[in-house]
Parts: structure tokens; C-alpha cells; sequence
């Protein structure tokens, strides 16, 4: 009885079928979760995803990339979902076209903040040069944020920690920030969303809001331009 | 939503090789967004199925990022290394990011058009 049980165990354990299955089990509770709360930001079912999924890795001993095997399958739908976001940005694109210039200078903006504060309070607090260079790009989308922080001498694997955690912090605390701003318009939500917390920030924001959404998916693009533009500009004015 | 799961892949699918024979600096889902948008522009309107397909997709885009996400535990380390100050930046960082761009969109964004 024992060794079957065991048996069993190293069958599920290798086959891409669990990886997948608990993905989706762990992303279903807690949307479960969010949704009962009225979409409560602090429980925000991504994190309580990678919460739950860490921690059973971590207490099976399962290997990331065997984890990984199963879960590729979710992970290659952000492909199309990329696409997809052109659906969202044609609808509103009327709004967008009669704000070109608001949307240009408050991303320009937004994306120098999020630069020039990332490097700024990490040294500040005693950071490496080797972290500061990796956070720099953190508020862009992960393939991005990774080719720019290879390009300026940071740790393209630390960029990719660094830009996930710094999506859950927007999607998370972000809400808070702009109600105590006072601020109601949803273009405006949307495009602070999209510049700081990329696709994480925007996937909140599809949940609260179909024109913030549209707005945070532009955000998002616009900012990966403004970033990669920008970071080696503040890189050599710094060194 | 076969037929418009398989529009987004052929969109994707044109976007990678794009990016690749030209050596473009940007992702390749991005480039076939921007094929869509020019579909969608040059057909003048959003077809019902394919509306329906990518609000699904687009309601669930939090799951996208679990696995990726769950990913972190393999940087556990490098965080752990200086993380007062590596949580310090991402939340100072990320909330002032937020506020200056949404204000600066306030100030100058035109009254909303609700026609």
C-alpha cells in the first residue's frame, strides 16, 4: 500500500498535468477569495496565487521547472492576451486620439518617476550597485524590463523578481493611493496602473473598470518605449 | 473562439517573425497587437465573437502571470540578500510612479466625451 501511494506520487509529481491543475485550482480559489470581497485590492488573486503555489512547492519539494512543465501551458496565453488587448484599445480609441498629448506627457512623466525613485530610494537605503541597475526597469513589462537591465550591466534574473513583485505592489496598493488623491477618473486610474504596474496592474484593472483597462493596456506599451529610452539616458547622467 | 484564439495566434505568430527579420526592439505579441488594431481599424468595427473571446481572455488576465509569478522562489536568495532596501524602492517607487502619472493625466486629459 505504501509503495503504491508512492508510485502514485512520482507519477503526479513528473506529469505536466498536476503543474497545470494547481495553477489553475490555486488562481480559482483566489479569485474566489477577491470576488466574495467585492474585489477587495489586498486580496488580490494573483498574489494569493503565488502564495499558495510557493508554498506547496516548497513544502513537496517540487522543482520549480518540473512545476514549470505544466504550467507553461497558462503561461504562452499571455501571448495572445497581448494581442487581444488591441480589442479593449480600438474601442476606446477616440478617447485615446482626443488625449494623445495628456497620455504622452503623463507617461513620460510617470515612467522618469518610476526610474529616477527605484534608483534613488535603493541607494538611499544602502542598496548594490548590481540591484540598482536591476531595478531600474522594474515598472515595464517582464521581456522588456529584462533586455534593458542586460543592456545597462544588471541581473536580467533579479529584474524579473524584481518586476513581478513591483506589478503586485501596484495591482495591490495602488487603488488606495489614487482614492486618497481623490482621484475618480478612470483614464487617469488606468494610465498611473498601466505606467507603474505593467501587465499585472493592468489585469487589475480590467477587473475594476473595461476604459481603465484600455488606458492601463496603453500605458503599458507607451511605458516600455519611455523606459527603454530613458533608463540609459539616467544611467550615464548618474555615473 | 477557435476561429478568433486562432486570429490571435496568427497576429502573435506574424509579430514574432516580424520582430525577428527586422530585429525589432519590442516583443512580438506587441507588434501582432498592433496587426489586430490595424484590422480591426481597416474592417471598421469589432466582430461579436471576437469581443466575447478577448473579454474572457481579459477578465482572467491575473492568472497569465501565477506561473511566471510563482518563479520568484527561484530568486529567493538574491532578494533576501537586501531586501529592506529592495522593498523600500519597489513600494515608494511604484506608489509615486502611480500618483504622478494619474495626477498629470487629471490636470491636462480633456472632459471625458460620453457620446
Amino acid at each position: 500500500m505504501k509503495d503504491e501511494f508512492f508510485e502514485l506520487w512520482v507519477y503526479l509529481s513528473t506529469t505536466p498535468l498536476t503543474g497545470l491543475t494547481v495553477t489553475l485550482v490555486a488562481y480559482l480559489a483566489g479569485r474566489r477569495l477577491y470576488d466574495a470581497s467585492g474585489r477587495h485590492p489586498l486580496l488580490n488573486p494573483v498574489l494569493i496565487a503565488i502564495v499558495l503555489l510557493v508554498g506547496l512547492l516548497w513544502a513537496a519539494d517540487i522543482p520549480y521547472r518540473r512545476y514549470f512543465e505544466g504550467a507553461q501551458f497558462v503561461h504562452f496565453l499571455l501571448g495572445p492576451a497581448t494581442v487581444a488587448l488591441a480589442v479593449p484599445l480600438y474601442r476606446h480609441f477616440a478617447e485615446i486620439r482626443r488625449n494623445a498629448f495628456a497620455i504622452a506627457v503623463s507617461i513620460a512623466l510617470g515612467a522618469s518617476v518610476a526610474i529616477v525613485t527605484a534608483i534613488g530610494v535603493g541607494w538611499a537605503m544602502g542598496a548594490s550597485e548590481r540591484t540598482l541597475l536591476s531595478l531600474a526597469p522594474k515598472s515595464v513589462t517582464t521581456p522588456v524590463a529584462m533586455g534593458i537591465s542586460e543592456s545597462i550591466g544588471g541581473l536580467p534574473s533579479l529584474t524579473a523578481v524584481l518586476v513581478i513583485l513591483t506589478g503586485i505592489t501596484g495591482a495591490v496598493f495602488g487603488t488606495y493611493v489614487m482614492n486618497a488623491l481623490g482621484l475618480k477618473d478612470w483614464r487617469a486610474r488606468g494610465l498611473g496602473m498601466g505606467t507603474a504596474a505593467h501587465g499585472i496592474g493592468t489585469a487589475r484593472a480590467f477587473q475594476v473598470n473595461e476604459l481603465a483597462g484600455a488606458f492601463s493596456s496603453l500605458a503599458m506599451g507607451l511605458n516600455a518605449l519611455a523606459t527603454a529610452v530613458l533608463v540609459p539616458v539616467v544611467i550615464r547622467l548618474l555615473s | 473562439m477557435i476561429e478568433n484564439l486562432t486570429l490571435l495566434l496568427v497576429c502573435q505568430l506574424i509579430g514574432e517573425a516580424v520582430v525577428r527579420l527586422a530585429g525589432l526592439p519590442v516583443p512580438g505579441p506587441v507588434v501582432g497587437m498592433a496587426l489586430l488594431f490595424g484590422l480591426l481599424a481597416w474592417r471598421g468595427g469589432i466582430p461579436d465573437g471576437l469581443g466575447k473571446t478577448t473579454a474572457g481572455l481579459l477578465d482572467h488576465l491575473s492568472l497569465l502571470f501565477v506561473p511566471a509569478g510563482v518563479g520568484v522562489i527561484l530568486h529567493f536568495d538574491l532578494v533576501a540578500a537586501e531586501w529592506p532596501a529592495i522593498v523600500g524602492a519597489l513600494i515608494l517607487s511604484t506608489l509615486a510612479t502611480i500618483a504622478v502619472t494619474a495626477l498629470v493625466m487629471r490636470k491636462l486629459a480633456k472632459p471625458e466625451d460620453r457620446a
